[in-house]
């Protein structure tokens, strides 16, 4: 049983954090909730606010383009976090073994990790530059390619090309995290398993996997939520062209508000992007419960 | 006998074929930063340069008015006055509440730390419109202090939960002791929890510091010239310059990655502890 005064004093060092939470995020996404029922613009917006009701989200889900746009991230965020988890997993069995330099291969993980996410983006763009980068260079002498493309450039082939350089950059976080448990996976089970005569891919399957399975789906719940934010790779690559084709929701709600000045909107926008995300955040909190984190 | 040796030779195989990987497109980063532009620009292309050069790295470093190295070197002080007022105003919120979550618990603040967690993983765009109308409407856009404080909104649930999961495992009967003497919880916080706690506090401290260099979004709509722009909107910048100085733009990469990769890489033990419990995002 808690005492009155514990009580006190638990609220009383909780209320710097909750006043500053509140201030930069509550009453930010209730205001924001507020835009989406009104005509508000992006010059003097709390003047000429008017209110509409919900207006903005019928307009905003029988938009072509904005479902373009939803169907744009999730793509986004399925292939990358999917190839990721594939990749992570693999480099983390492969790390699991033991060999030389294995130490500074797992430190080199931490590379792609620790670039800034607009520094990966503008790496990669140079490399896929279509006059002079170096992926046209070398597919053209390694006889890959008769003549140099312009990978971002093809709306066929653009989103790909960003999820490729997000799969560089994340993958080692997924890899690290199925490292750390594989690790704690008991050696004899193995042992137990090939004595009965389980060959590697039903080692894999019947005890491996299932070992990593809680670790590996915060992994992926958590790389799916950051996935569908995705903005800074986008803005810095594509600018969500050409023609639209890796115009993904954030960036939606960022040109809808800040090239078209159209906050009513683009709030609205923004709130079916939140409630998305909410749904998979709401995931996320059933799997560190289960595995009681927090 | 076979068939560990196919084993051993694939393990190798694998690592070579992944150390490949992670290495290229840095390495291919790090000698357009030693070309020259024309260099660069010339066909068929050349994967080393006649003649490295550091003059992309020097023409960046030595200040310059109106010349990238202005944007450049402004955009390094921005982030880390940025960086560090927003971490160093986080972390102090977020002691005595990691506290009191770790100490005090109770079912309100419990659902209340669900709730912090939850909001560290909303999409920016949620709370984005407001905070630009009331950054506009108190004039501070283009200030760092706009900056400092839209980045809490990020770094202070983040430390929060960083914080709590590390003072859980300090053995509660260190602080309760001072505590039945007559102590109040701020001197415990202060003279038994903050002492054991200093890796995890300094690991907090980085990993906010690296949250904050890496932030983008707010950066770009919040400022718009040199007195408040972050580096990496001031790389973005350069990257979209109709001037494409490709070996410019390299040595700019380069030197914004220095800061956090090797931050990262004397952290590496507390990266990769934290990853495993599941309370650091990519």
């Amino acid at each position: 049983m808690i005492s009155h005064r514990k009580t006190v004093t638990a609220w009383l060092l909780l209320t710097p954090m909750i006043v500053i939470i509140l201030g930069v995020s509550g009453y930010p996404l209730i205001k924001t909730i507020y835009f989406s029922l009104t005509g508000a613009k992006l010059i003097a917006p709390d003047m000429t606010s008017i209110w509409v009701g919900f207006d903005n989200y019928i307009r905003a889900l029988s938009s072509s383009k904005f479902r373009e746009a939803i169907w744009h991230t999730t793509y986004f965020a399925v292939i990358s976090v999917g190839v990721e988890m594939v990749i992570g997993v693999l480099v983390a069995l492969l790390l699991n073994e033991a060999f030389k330099g294995r130490t500074l291969l797992r430190a080199m993980l931490i590379l792609p990790l620790a670039l800034p996410t607009v520094v990966n983006a503008m790496m990669w763009r140079l490399i896929y530059n279509p006059d002079f980068g170096a992926l046209n260079a070398l597919l053209l002498q390694f006889g890959m390619l008769d003549a140099y493309r312009s990978w971002l450039g093809d709306p066929a082939s653009a989103l790909d090309m960003v999820i490729l350089a997000d799969v560089w950059k994340n993958f080692p976080l997924v890899a690290l995290i199925a490292l750390a448990a594989l690790q704690t996976v008991p050696k004899d089970l193995y042992e137990a398993a090939t004595l009965d005569g389980a060959g590697v891919w039903n080692r894999f399957w019947r005890i491996t996997l299932p070992a990593i399975m809680g670790p590996l789906s915060v992994a992926l719940v958590l790389r799916t939520i950051e996935a569908f934010k995705v903005f800074d790779i986008i803005y810095v690559m594509t600018r969500g062209g050409p023609a639209s084709s890796t115009k993904t929701v954030s960036f939606y709600v960022y040109q809808e508000a800040f090239a078209y000045m159209r906050v009513g909107s683009g709030a609205s926008y923004a709130l079916i992007v939140v409630l998305i995300s909410a749904s998979l955040i709401a995931g996320y909190m059933y799997l560190i419960r289960k595995q009681g984190e927090v | 006998m076979q068939a560990s040796r196919n084993k051993k030779i694939c393990v190798y195989l694998g690592a070579a074929l992944l150390a490949l990987v992670i290495a290229t497109p840095v390495l291919w980063l790090f000698i357009m930063s030693i070309s020259s532009s024309t260099h660069l620009t010339t066909l068929p292309l050349q994967w080393w340069p006649d003649e490295p050069t550091f003059e992309n790295y020097r023409s960046l470093l030595i200040y310059a008015e109106n010349t990238p190295s202005q944007s450049f070197l402004y955009g390094i002080r921005n982030s880390v006055i940025i960086a560090l007022a927003a971490t160093g105003v986080s972390i102090a919120a977020a002691i005595p509440a990691a506290y009191s979550f770790s100490r005090l618990p109770g079912k309100r603040r419990k659902n209340l730390l669900y709730a912090v967690i939850a909001i560290f993983m909303l999409p920016p765009v949620a709370i984005v419109l407001p905070m630009y109308t009331i950054m506009n409407a108190l004039g501070l856009l283009n200030t760092h202090f706009a900056l400092i404080i839209v980045y809490c909104s990020i770094l202070l649930p983040f430390t929060t939960w960083l914080l709590k999961s590390n003072f859980d495992t300090i053995p509660s009967d260190l602080d309760e002791a001072p505590i039945i003497d007559g102590a109040n919880r701020v001197q415990a916080i202060w003279y038994v929890i903050l002492p054991i706690a200093r890796p995890a506090l300094g690991a907090a401290v980085m990993m906010a510091v690296l949250l904050a260099w890496d932030e983008f979004f707010y950066g770009l709509l919040f400022t718009n010239d040199i007195r408040a722009k972050t580096i990496t909107v001031a790389i973005a910048d350069l990257a979209a310059g109709r001037v494409a100085d490709y070996g410019l733009i390299s040595a700019a990469g380069i030197l914004a990655a220095v800061p956090p990769v090797v931050l990262a890489f004397f952290m590496q033990k507390t990266l990769v502890s934290g990853l495993a419990s599941g309370s650091v995002k990519g």
